[in-house]
């Protein structure tokens, strides 16, 4: 599945849920289902601290392929954070670097987006793309 | 026979002064808002708004410079509005109010001011544990410059000051002590007037951080005998952008200017520059004509409806909100439960103050989330944040029932 499909696929599940609470309901399910990060990864080197909640983000690069996990201490957060690991998961740096991720704007989570609520999320996927451009780098040296 | 004062105060009618505030009507995510954010700054009574747009409209002009007519009415309006402002806090002397951006440019004026003349290696500023992030790195700066050092008054489990540790701490190598009236994260109340008289017994000046304090406290300087206190005129009703800082004459003669600029001058050459008198020695540039006129207006606002209606409403309120939230499963609130005003902090559950916060905005309900720039507090705690409702005397009892619904209705979404 190409990033837009995931994402895509991400956008038709929220519109189900016409109503706040049962968006919000649906997020914390995601949060609860994400795969537990490596406890040893939440190291304070991995950590992405927003003015509000933290996000620990851990990069693994395999054969081409990047495989993110990640936490977060407040759980619609963590929902988050386990949808663009969900979109992101498994792809090569230049995918993930190149990617025009939309679907918060588009499941009406824009406010998470915003510097000024600074809740980790946008930091983190600065993160990830930093992360996709340095094994790209790294990728090109070899 | 003349009537008895008690006879004519007949409290606040809250639907009826909820009219005055327009914002108030609003929905949010098609739920009435109920708007606990005051701490954090004020809605704006119609009164406020309309001498703004009275002043734009009709005599916008800069002060003190012109000599035409439009200049001559927006400088009485300006300084109306500061001996409102000096007979609110009972300043001896008009002149002893310093318009400003805010608290923060506030405490940092008298920081830089200050430490010039009277920190110098080895000194000490004294704060509290509990201060706004405005009344830390200010000092935190100047400490640094001066090899001075920060001494902090500790506080105890239930968010009180020490004051057996500021006792302790108050040495004659302390030249000035900085402390909050009110906490802004833990609503806490803090004995003033004692710091004051024990730092004034060893002849150390005190600034107050009077911003959470103003709004829901008497305050007379000369009662208290504060040295400097700072507010800000966007949590009292009034628009942002102005500030206050109160300074006794004396220390705001004897302390050198902050900015330069015009209107702070009497004579320059490139020689020497004499600067102008208190209190424009402290307002280089031209000043926020509107904050000031508009601050002005919301303290007619307030005194119009009574101070004491308006206490005695937010006491009420708080002790209603108090009496439901303790009430409310797995939630703890953060600071004193006795002798506080203003805000209320807490958690639920373990759940993080974001999420709970998120959930409440959805239903229309307006917190503050997050450490609530008190991050040592916080530590203190071992908490990442605090949910913070924050009252004022336009809330209902109502509200406070939204509110406690809403944090059943968070605990089950996020349980």
């Amino acid at each position: 599945m190409t990033i837009n499909e995931a994402q895509d696929e991400i956008i038709e599940e929220f519109s189900f849920y016409p109503e706040w609470m049962e968006k919000y309901e649906y997020i914390i399910q995601l949060a609860k289902d994400l795969p537990v990060i490596d406890e040893h990864y939440k190291t304070d080197g991995n950590i992405i601290k927003g003015c509000q909640s933290k996000v620990w983000l851990h990069a693994e690069y395999k054969d081409g392929i990047i495989y993110f996990t990640a936490d977060s201490d407040a759980l619609i957060t963590k929902g988050l954070v386990a949808m663009v690991v969900r979109v992101l998961f498994g792809h090569t740096p230049k995918e993930i670097a190149d990617a025009d991720i939309y679907f918060i704007d588009k499941i009406g989570l824009r406010s998470h987006l915003s510097p000024t609520r600074s809740n980790g999320l946008l930091s983190m996927l600065k993160q990830m793309k930093l992360y996709a451009v340095a094994f790209q780098a790294k990728s090109l040296q070899n | 026979m003349l009537q008895n004062d008690t006879d004519i105060i007949t409290g606040i009618d809250v639907e009826k002064v909820r009219n005055d505030f327009p914002l108030l009507a609003r929905k949010v995510f098609g739920k009435p808002l109920v708007y606990f954010d005051n701490a954090a700054t004020s809605q704006k009574p119609t009164f406020v708004l309309d001498a703004l747009e009275d002043y734009y409209r009709r005599y916008n002009a800069n002060v003190h410079r012109g000599v035409h007519t439009l200049s001559q009415e927006a400088t009485d309006g300006y300084e109306a509005a500061r001996k409102k402002i000096a007979d609110f806090i009972n300043a001896r002397h008009t002149h002893e109010i310093i318009y400003t951006r805010g608290t923060t440019e506030s405490i940092n004026l008298v920081a830089a001011v200050f430490a010039k003349q009277h920190i110098k290696e080895g000194d000490k500023v004294l704060i509290s544990a509990m201060e706004h992030h405005s009344n830390i790195v200010p000092w935190q700066l100047v400490c640094e410059e001066k090899k001075a050092t920060l001494e902090v008054i500790a506080v105890n489990e239930q968010g009180e000051l020490l004051m057996e540790d500021f006792e302790q701490k108050l040495d004659s190598s302390v030249k000035i002590v900085a402390v909050t009236y009110v906490s802004n994260s833990l609503g806490t109340i803090n004995p003033v007037q004692e710091i004051i008289r024990q730092a004034h017994a060893k002849n150390i000046p005190v600034l107050i951080d009077a911003a959470q304090a103003v709004v829901h406290l008497p305050i007379d300087v000369q009662k208290l005998d504060a040295d400097f206190l700072a507010f800000s005129g966007h949590k009292i009703y009034g628009p942002t952008g102005l500030g206050i800082l109160y300074g006794k004459q004396e220390w705001l003669n004897k302390l050198p200017p902050y900015q330069g600029g015009g209107e702070m001058i009497k004579n320059v050459t490139f020689n020497k520059t004499t600067y102008n008198d208190l209190p424009y020695k402290f307002e280089a540039g031209t000043p926020d004509v509107a904050g000031a006129i508009g601050l002005g207006a919301a303290i007619d606002y307030i005194n119009n409806l009574g101070r004491d209606n308006v206490f005695k409403a937010e006491e009420e309120l708080l002790e209603y909100a108090m009496q439901q939230l303790t009430g409310v499963k797995g939630l703890r609130i953060i600071g004193p439960l006795q002798n506080r005003v203003g805000s209320i902090s807490f958690l639920l559950e373990s759940f993080h103050p974001f999420d709970v916060g998120e959930i409440l905005d959805k239903q229309g309900i307006a917190v503050r989330t997050g450490h609530h720039c008190t991050q040592p507090i916080m530590d203190f705690f071992c908490i990442p944040g605090t949910v913070r409702a924050s009252l004022s005397f336009y809330n209902t009892k109502d509200e406070i029932n939204a509110l406690v619904k809403g944090l059943e209705r968070a605990r089950a979404v996020l349980g």
